[in-house]
Parts: structure tokens; C-alpha cells; sequence
């Protein structure tokens, strides 16, 4: 029998689901919800504000993070801002606009009815985060201001400074410590997600590891909801943060739910570029900036040449000599257009040869033309801080005046090129967000649902509040309400027993390796090899070479890794092992989907597959479903198991940001 | 072009909070002057690593200065020095000469005991906003967002003092061991906003006690927070704190 997987999609035009939906879930009562418990496991936008708005409904919730707070989770790195269909600027937005830029910006490889939702609940979340205080930015008349982001014609963007994720998850942080007060949530700080622990076919609990005891420890609830994010860091070289890891998910994936469009990876196009083999991260300059930055190189080879070379500068080279390659290929957007889009056009003009630093891996970001209309001050004002953050990391401030020609004044350009930044994939969720683990629950990037084979810039905030706000807290009630989970179960059951003993067996084993090679120098291998073959060109024999070396590479890490230490107390280097040990299964895994995936489409890149100008050429006739992975063990190829996509609103066309 | 230095590395190790703790010596060798301090500190682990060592523990994460975890008291100063203020991990080694030695050390105060080397144990920070750092508002009861019109020099003074990461600099920073500049920067944020009106005097008092009872000191107004605060908290929210204490006390 073919297996398969059931959406649970809610019947009707795809406007009224979500209301139908509500109008007829089972919803549990003031007094049951007592005697309910939930673990969520993470404190991201996702995970805190589920957290929050759980105890604020009256169930009790355990809720998890790695890091000393829950206000450091990596959704506070965000800088540009948040989407929402309020159509505050009179410019022709409406929920179906967000829906439909969604879609489309996901290349038609989203689900539908999940999507409508989100534009659906976006203006709750802006309301929501205005009552907590979140000082977005504001006009002189007091309203809320709004700027553009990539992928959209309209001003649907609400953004405080470049520190928007900050803000929004402080916001979260705040409701959830409102609800640790009135005794509703208990916080687990520095703790870590191992395993799940399931009980008569459903998640009844997690071990977790107490990272400055380096203990093991059991809980059990009604339902365990996952909000760990996604699994970018299996580059090495990332956006996230250090700590990023997808060990929980992989273990999810590893008790049998299914993992979902692995392959979807999103390459940010505007990071600062490598610059040497020390490095530990790449560090994102928002989206926002492309609002006024126009990205260029050299018209001419040999203009790049002495770029490379170092023996001319970005500002000696006159208007007409530069080629603003968004603006020629993509007349409708220019510098606007999605991620995915601009990233391998910057990907494209290096490859040929026109990259602008020693590395030729960079292009221009130049802010000269609106520092000359708009002044200097209008630009700090929007982007001080990206500016700022630029300077300390490179040395040099894109706001200083570089040189004048012929009375056009020239200030120092950006040097930027793509770098991994979030995970559209991820696992596998229903309608309900449930994963295919009966009472497992995955929210925000740590699901695949909302963005297709590529996520529209502000989308993750907005995605990541509204499972936590305004879904999660609705679907899981249905759940809730079946009377066979109610009994309260105890950590002794044989279940809790065998997950602890195999996390523990686990940590022993990786202890006892005894090798000579660090973590993070096996890690960084497995980033190089992600990038070459697994990164933003992609073909079928690189990913095969690819999936044998990281299968080579899994034999070292098996073999040859080193941990100082011991597993008493607080051990950094083996919680960075265990984190390594997922990172191999899931870049394989990545590998296995994009091998499978015979089209371009989003994140994911076929270079067998692209039409003559170089744009990503679907095949909605054999690849229109989402791609389901079963996991078969370790060395052993997953399965994979479709979920057929179904349009009942959009017509799907090719994706045009042309005119 | 990047130029490489070397200097002597002299960072503190204490195993856990009764440990009474030692500085550490190793000679770092040519690093490049565009790496990150965090980044030598990652080079430094693997050549410890590499002997066969435990590495030094610090807390960091995001590595783009926002995230608050990173807490290192470097040469004197928490963070290190910079012009504008910028947390460690935003300090790169260009601001270091050849031959320097460089002085390594966690967040030294009664509020934040040790849990191994440079990593500190920060949780009452989130224990003060529990006692008060939020507006009473549940998910769904929100009205419209642009039914509440904020004038747009409250909105941008309220993100200055929601500017703050939490990292501690102020208190390590304090020689009385105060958390004023966090507990403020907190308070003046929602004080200057309508949403926050409704409670801002419970808050402002709530906040107060527990800082407190945590053990953390009182402002004596040295200004040392002030100077070294990576986001430029200013020392104004602290008095306009005090004048939120004392209204409310007046009207209890």
C-alpha cells in the first residue's frame, strides 16, 4: 500500500476555512484546561508567544529554552520587519494580496489553505504587539509606518528601526513572563530537548538535558509542541545564531514524524562576504536595505579584475560603467525582487567572473543615489545601525562621502553576497500543526507549512507569532479535547525509561569516541560541503558526490571526533557534538530531497533545470507536492512519501518579476 | 588588507560558583586583525582542544549584537572598549596592538553568580520582569493597533529604552552591583507609552522590590553603566524611574 499523509484540510472556499474551521473544533473547558499540561520546547517568536498565550488560556505549560532566557532565542536577530494586510497606506493590499504574494513568492509550493490563514491573522498580530508595547516605527500624525520588502508592490512592512525581531520577541518575552508570575508557565532555562517520548502511539513527553548539570531529566504533559527553529547552521557558515540546531526536530523526525521540502533552503542575498578561514558566522544586513540600496557591478571585466585585484575602489567607477543587474533583469521589482531571485543573479554575475572583492564572491550595495535625493540624515535615520554594524565588522561606513565626479557624489558601496539564512522545510504539519506523531505539535520555522520553496522577506516573523498567537492555541485544543489523553501519565513508564537509557547510551557513545578532531573542525567540513554541493547551484551528480562524503564524513565523526571532559556538569563541547551528529543526518537529508526534486523551484536550484535566461524552470506536471521523508536509519536512504498540492483560489503560473 | 598580531591571552577559570577561580596564560600567535574577539577566543579553544584541554567557556550566541548573551569583562571594561558601544561579539581584534596582553574576566557581581569560567548565571534579570515588565494585555483582546496614536518622539524614545539586550554590562559595570539601568530602560519604555499607563506605577514598584531582593545594589549616579552600555542606555530613564517610584509610593 502507498502510504500517505492527510492535510486536514478544512472543506470550503478557501476564504471561509479557517472560520468554518474554528466555528467547529472541539474546545476544551475553562475548568479541564487546569488539569492540562503542554511542553513547548523553544522561546523563539514561535515558542513564546504559544507559551504565553497557552497560560494565559488557562492550561499549564513547561516550557523549554537552551539559552540563559528565553528573550536570546534567535528570532531577535530579525532586523527588517513584519508583514501584515492592514493596508494602512491606502495602496491596494488585502489579505488575498498577502496570500497571493505568499504563494507566488513561494514559487507555488505552499499549502493554500495554511497560507490564507496567515494573511488572515497578520493584523492580529500587529494589534496584539502594539497592546504589549512594541514601539514600532511611526509617522509624525502618530499611525504606524510601513516600508516595502521584496516580493510585494505594496507597503505592508512594519518594522521598529533594524531591530524588529528583537522587539517583537520582547513583546513575546513579556507575556510570557506575565504568565511565569501567575504560576501558568514553568521556564527550563539552559535545558535542551533529546528525545520525545511517546506513549500508546502519542508524544506524552521529552527528556531534556540539564546543560549546566549535564543530567538527564523526564517530563511528561497532554502534548509536546516543538518550536526549535531550522537547521541552517548545517552549513556551518549561517546566519543563525551558534547555538541554532535541529536536534530536536531530527530526533521528532527519527521517532517517525515525517520531515517535509528539506531541499528548501533560503540563501540571503545580502550578507556580509567571507573573509577568511577563522570565521564563525555571517552577518545578515537586512532586506530593508535594498528600499534604497541599488546592488551593482562593473559593467566590464577589467574594472572587476582591479576590484579583485585591489588596485581601484567601487567609487571610482563612473554611473555609466556599472551594470545594476536587478534593475536590467527584473524591470517590475528591481532590487526588490524575492531572495531566492536575487541571490543567484548575484550568484550568476560572480560565477562570470564580475565579482567585486579579492575572494570575487561580493557585489555592490551603494547607497549614493539616495543618500543624494533623500540627504544623509534620512538614511541614518532608517539604517544607523545596519551602517554602524557594518563599520565595526569591516572597517569601513557605507554613509562617508568617497569621492566626487563630475558633481555626482559617490559614497563608500557595501560589499555583500549570499549567505544561508532560514529553512523552509522542515516537519512535517497538518492543518492543525500537528505532526504525523499524534500529539506532537511544530510551530514556526521549525515546520515547513507557510512559505513554500521560498519565504518572502518580514514572512517569518509573521509566521512564527501567528502559530504561537493565533493557531496553535485554537488547533491543539482540538486535540486537548479527546478525553483518552486527560489522565495525567508518570515519568516511570517503561517509555520514559527506554528514551532516557538511549539518550544516555548516545552520550556515552560520542564520549567514548576518543579521536583526535575537534566538533567544529569536522563541522566545518560539512559546511563546505553543504555549500559546494548542496548550496545555491545544484546538480544531480554534485549531490550524489555530496552524499557520499557526508556519509564519509558521518564514518570520521564516528570514529575520529574528540570531546574534552566528561558528561558530568556542563560540557559545551559534547551538547556542540550532538548537535554535529544531527547535523550530518539532516544535510543528508537535504541532499536526498534536492536529488529527488528533478526542477527548480524557490530555494531550490537545479541547474539542469533552468530556462535560457537562467530563471528556475518548474515542473508543476511531476513535482507539484510536498515532499514527505521517513526516516529508515542512519545509513539507510529515507523514504519518500507525497503529499499532492491542490489550487483551488490561485491559478498557477510561472513566476514573473519582470513586468 | 588584514595584518595578523599576537598577544598574550590571560582569561579566567573557575569551575562553578564556590570555586575561588584563576587566570589562565596563553600565547595567541598570529591572528588576523579582522577576526572577531569571540573568533579568537573560538581559535583559542581549539588549540586547547587540540592539547587535550577543556575548552573556556563563555556565554555567546547570535554574534551580531543583539541577542545580549555574550559577557565578557575585557581589560577592565565589560565588552571591552569601543567608541560607540558594541557588545564583545561585535569587537574585532583591529582594536588591539601586536605584543598587547589581554585581560579576560566574567561579570563580577553579587546578582550574577559564575557557572563555569566567563559564563555567568543571569536569571534574575528575567525574574525583575516577571515581577512586572509587561502590560496585563491577552492574545485576542487587542483593539485596532492604529486606534492608539502615539506622537512619533514617543514612539522613538520608547525604542531607545526598548533598545536594551539584557547582557548585565550596567551591573558589572557598577560598583554597587546595580541593576537600575536595566530595571529603567524597561520601566521608561512602557511609562512612555499609553498601553503601559494603566500600570506604571505597580511596575515601577514591583520592579523596584525585586531588583532588591535580589540583591543587586543601589544608583548612586557614577554613570559607569551609562558608559559602557552597548545600546547607549541613558542614565535619564533612571531618573525618570525615581520619579515613577515616587509617584506611586506617594499615591499608595
Amino acid at each position: 500500500m502507498v502510504k500517505q499523509v492527510d492535510s486536514r484540510i478544512p472543506e470550503g472556499p478557501v476564504a471561509e476555512k479557517w472560520t468554518n474551521y474554528k466555528a467547529h473544533q472541539r474546545l476544551v473547558n475553562p475548568k479541564n484546561k487546569l488539569k492540562l499540561d503542554v511542553i513547548v520546547v523553544g522561546t523563539g517568536l514561535a515558542g513564546a508567544s504559544a507559551a504565553a498565550t497557552l497560560g494565559e488560556m488557562g492550561f499549564n505549560v513547561l516550557n523549554f529554552c537552551i539559552q540563559d532566557s528565553p528573550r536570546r532565542a534567535h528570532s531577535i536577530a530579525a532586523q527588517g520587519g513584519i508583514n501584515a494586510a492592514k493596508n494602512y497606506q491606502n495602496d491596494g493590499d488585502s489579505v488575498y494580496r498577502l496570500f497571493y504574494d505568499t504563494v507566488k513568492g513561494g514559487d507555488y509550493r505552499a499549502r493554500e489553505a495554511n497560507v490564507y490563514r496567515l494573511a488572515e491573522v497578520s493584523n492580529n498580530i500587529i494589534d496584539q504587539c502594539v497592546a504589549q508595547g512594541v514601539p514600532f516605527a511611526r509617522e509624525y500624525g502618530g499611525m504606524l509606518a510601513n516600508r516595502s520588502f521584496g516580493g510585494a508592490q505594496v507597503s505592508r512592512t512594519f518594522y521598529a528601526k533594524g531591530q524588529t525581531g528583537q522587539q517583537l520577541l520582547l513583546g513575546a518575552y513579556s507575556s510570557l513572563s506575565a504568565q511565569v508570575q501567575a504560576g501558568k508557565v514553568k521556564l527550563y532555562t539552559r535545558y535542551e530537548m533529546e528525545d520525545v517520548v511517546i506513549v500508546n502511539g502519542r508524544a506524552r513527553g521529552i527528556i531534556a538535558k540539564n546543560l549546566v548539570t549535564g543530567k538527564l531529566e523526564r517530563f511528561s504533559a497532554n502534548a509536546v509542541v516543538i518550536a526549535t527553529g531550522g537547521y541552517g547552521n548545517a552549513y556551518f557558515l549561517s546566519t543563525n545564531a551558534m547555538g541554532c540546531n535541529c536536534t530536536a526536530a531530527v530526533q521528532c523526525y527519527r521517532k517517525g514524524a515525517y520531515f517535509a521540502n528539506p531541499s528548501y533552503v533560503q540563501i540571503h542575498p545580502t550578507c556580509i562576504p567571507v573573509h577568511g578561514d577563522k570565521q564563525s558566522k555571517l552577518t545578515l544586513m537586512s532586506e530593508s536595505l535594498r528600499n534604497d540600496g541599488r546592488i551593482w557591478v562593473p559593467k566590464k571585466l577589467e574594472d572587476a579584475k582591479a576590484l579583485q585585484a585591489g588596485t581601484k575602489q567601487g567609487y571610482e567607477i563612473p554611473e555609466e560603467d556599472r551594470d545594476y543587474y536587478l534593475e536590467r533583469r527584473y524591470p517590475a521589482f528591481g532590487n526588490l525582487v524575492p531572495r531566492d531571485v536575487a541571490s543567484r543573479a548575484a550568484k550568476e554575475r560572480c560565477d562570470k567572473g564580475y565579482g567585486v572583492n579579492n575572494t570575487g564572491l561580493a557585489v555592490f550595495l551603494d547607497f549614493s543615489e539616495s543618500i543624494n535625493r533623500l540627504g544623509l540624515d534620512v538614511i541614518m535615520q532608517r539604517y544607523g545601525n545596519l551602517f554602524e554594524m557594518y563599520e565595526e565588522i569591516t572597517d569601513v561606513f557605507p554613509g562617508k562621502l568617497a569621492k566626487e565626479i563630475n558633481g555626482e557624489k559617490y559614497y563608500y558601496p557595501m560589499m555583500i553576497y549570499p549567505a544561508i539564512h532560514y529553512t523552509m522545510g522542515g516537519i512535517w504539519v497538518d492543518y492543525e500543526l500537528m505532526t504525523t506523531i499524534k500529539g506532537l505539535f511544530a510551530i514556526g520555522e521549525c515546520n515547513f507549512s507557510d512559505h513554500g520553496a521560498n519565504r518572502l522577506g518580514a514572512s517569518a516573523l509573521m509566521q512564527g507569532l501567528a502559530d504561537g498567537y493565533f493557531v496553535l492555541p485554537y488547533t491543539i485544543q482540538n486535540y486537548l479535547a479527546d478525553q483518552e489523553i486527560w489522565p495525567r501519565i508518570g515519568t516511570d513508564l517503561p517509555e520514559f525509561d527506554e528514551a532516557e537509557k538511549g539518550v544516555q547510551a548516545e552520550i556515552d557513545r560520542l564520549m567514548n569516541i576518543k579521536g583526535k578532531r575537534s566538533v567544529d573542525s569536522i563541522h566545518k567540513e560539512l559546511g563546505h560541503i553543504m555549500w559546494e554541493h548542496v548550496g545555491m547551484g545544484r546538480t544531480a551528480e554534485g549531490l550524489k558526490e555530496g552524499i557520499e562524503m557526508i556519509k564519509k564524513l558521518r564514518k570520521e565523526f564516528n570514529t575520529n571526533l574528540f570531546i574534552p571532559g566528561s558528561k558530568e556538569g556542563l560540557n559545551v563541547e559534547l551538547d556542540k557534538a550532538i548537535h554535529l551528529r544531527d547535523f550530518l543526518t539532516m544535510g543528508q537529508l537535504v541532499a536526498y530531497d534536492a536529488l529527488s526534486r528533478n526542477e527548480s523551484c524557490g530555494g531550490h536550484f537545479r541547474e539542469e533545470h533552468q530556462t535560457e535566461e537562467g530563471e528556475a524552470k518548474r515542473d508543476d506536471e511531476n513535482y507539484f507536492y510536498v515532499g514527505c521523508w521517513e526516516y529508515q536509519g542512519e545509513e539507510t536512504a529515507p523514504e519518500l512519501i507525497k503529499e499532492p498540492l491542490n489550487y483551488e483560489a490561485i491559478k498557477i503560473q510561472t513566476r514573473n518579476y519582470k513586468n | 588588507m588584514a595584518k595578523n598580531i599576537s598577544f598574550t591571552l590571560k582569561f579566567w577559570r573557575q569551575n562553578g560558583p564556590k570555586d575561588k577561580g584563576h587566570f589562565e596564560t596563553h600565547q595567541m600567535k598570529n591572528i588576523p586583525d579582522d577576526t572577531s574577539f569571540l573568533e579568537m577566543l573560538d581559535i583559542l579553544n581549539e588549540e586547547l582542544i587540540e592539547a587535550g584541554e577543556e575548552p573556556f567557556v563563555f556565554d555567546h550566541d547570535c554574534r551580531e549584537g543583539i541577542c545580549g548573551m555574550c559577557s565578557l569583562y575585557i581589560n577592565g571594561t565589560p565588552h571591552g572598549k569601543t567608541e560607540r558601544g558594541a557588545t564583545t561579539c561585535q569587537l574585532y581584534m583591529r582594536r588591539f596592538k601586536d605584543g598587547d596582553t589581554i585581560t579576560v574576566e566574567p561579570w563580577r557581581s553579587a546578582g550574577f553568580p559564575v557557572i563555569k569560567d566567563c559564563m555567568v548565571d543571569r536569571n534574575a534579570f528575567d525574574k525583575i520582569i516577571q515581577a512586572g515588565g509587561y502590560t496585563s494585555i491577552r492574545a485576542g483582546q487587542a483593539q485596532d493597533a492604529n486606534a492608539i496614536l502615539i506622537p512619533k518622539q514617543n514612539a522613538d524614545e520608547a525604542m531607545d529604552c526598548a533598545s536594551c539586550i539584557g547582557c548585565g554590562a550596567c551591573v558589572a559595570a557598577c560598583k554597587n552591583g546595580s541593576a537600575m539601568l536595566f530595571v529603567s530602560s524597561k520601566v521608561s519604555q512602557l511609562a512612555l507609552l499609553p498601553q503601559g499607563r494603566p500600570e506604571a506605577a505597580k511596575r515601577a514598584k514591583a520592579m523596584m522590590a525585586k531588583m532588591e531582593e535580589l540583591g543587586f545594589g543601589n544608583c548612586t549616579n557614577t554613570r559607569a553603566c551609562e558608559a559602557v552600555c552597548p545600546k547607549n542606555e541613558s542614565i535619564a530613564n533612571i531618573a525618570r524611574l525615581n520619579r515613577e517610584f515616587i509617584k506611586a509610593k506617594l499615591n499608595d
